[in-house]
């Protein structure tokens, strides 16, 4: 899937992904992409709840040889 | 939607209690919350400019894992809680945990609004130059009067 924007949180622990991925958003306008790389197991659930907490969407969330992978549309 | 808020009282000045407020602070910022953080006693270490000073003991905190098993009375040498500040500052390096300053700064970046304690500060003789810049003094009535209206309020 297309994305305007990519973060690369890998080798970032609790809640430094989150928060940078909080800080991508601002960067994109509503409707826009952005994906975001996090080796850290805990922002699995973590993403959910920021996307339940701020109403940007998460599209997907998926596994990738070890890292994990989020695509999120901006509210 | 109304903005949440959370509302925070940090009474520690170890470095593995330093943590929690700022993780909790910097994220419920991410969040949208409007937060608070009101620092006591030891919590004022949070605001001072140098945070180099915050450590941990391996003294009277038998959970802390040790890489080998240390007897209380080796504990007590000194250079030992020196020796278990870098070790664990180098761990959390290593695994990617964000450092105190880094925490703090996002904090201070997204608005997360720190209160020293007053009473405290005057308790231990601290003198308002040893804090950042942008952090508000003031008492009980202060905290309370945000923490009424806050849908989280914590006690560190």
């Amino acid at each position: 899937m297309n994305f305007d924007k990519e973060l690369d949180a890998r080798g970032l622990n609790c809640p430094l992904p989150i928060i940078k991925t909080k800080k991508a958003l601002n960067d994109l306008s509503s409707g826009q992409v952005l994906r975001v790389t996090s080796t850290d197991a805990g922002s699995v659930k973590d993403m959910e709840a920021f996307a339940k907490q701020t109403g940007n969407e998460l599209l997907s969330s998926t596994e990738e040889g070890g890292d994990y992978v989020f695509l999120i549309r901006k509210k | 939607m109304t903005q949440k808020k959370m509302a925070i009282i940090a009474t520690k000045g170890t470095l593995d209690w330093a943590y929690p407020p700022l993780i909790l602070s910097s994220t419920a910022a991410a969040l949208g919350y409007e937060v608070q953080v009101f620092c006591t006693f030891y919590g004022l270490s949070l605001l001072r400019k140098d945070l180099s000073g915050i450590r941990i003991s391996p003294l009277a905190n038998p959970a802390m894992p040790m890489p080998v098993p240390m007897p209380v009375l080796v504990q007590v040498l000194p250079g030992m809680e020196a020796m278990a500040t870098m070790m664990m500052k180098n761990k959390m390096k290593a695994k990617g945990v964000a450092s105190l300053d880094e925490l703090r700064s996002l904090c201070l970046e997204a608005d997360v609004k720190f209160i020293a304690c007053q009473m405290t500060v005057d308790l231990f003789e601290f003198k308002p130059e040893e804090f950042i810049d942008g952090i508000e003094f003031g008492g009980a009535t202060t905290f309370l009067d945000f923490a009424g209206s806050a849908d989280i309020q914590l006690y560190i």
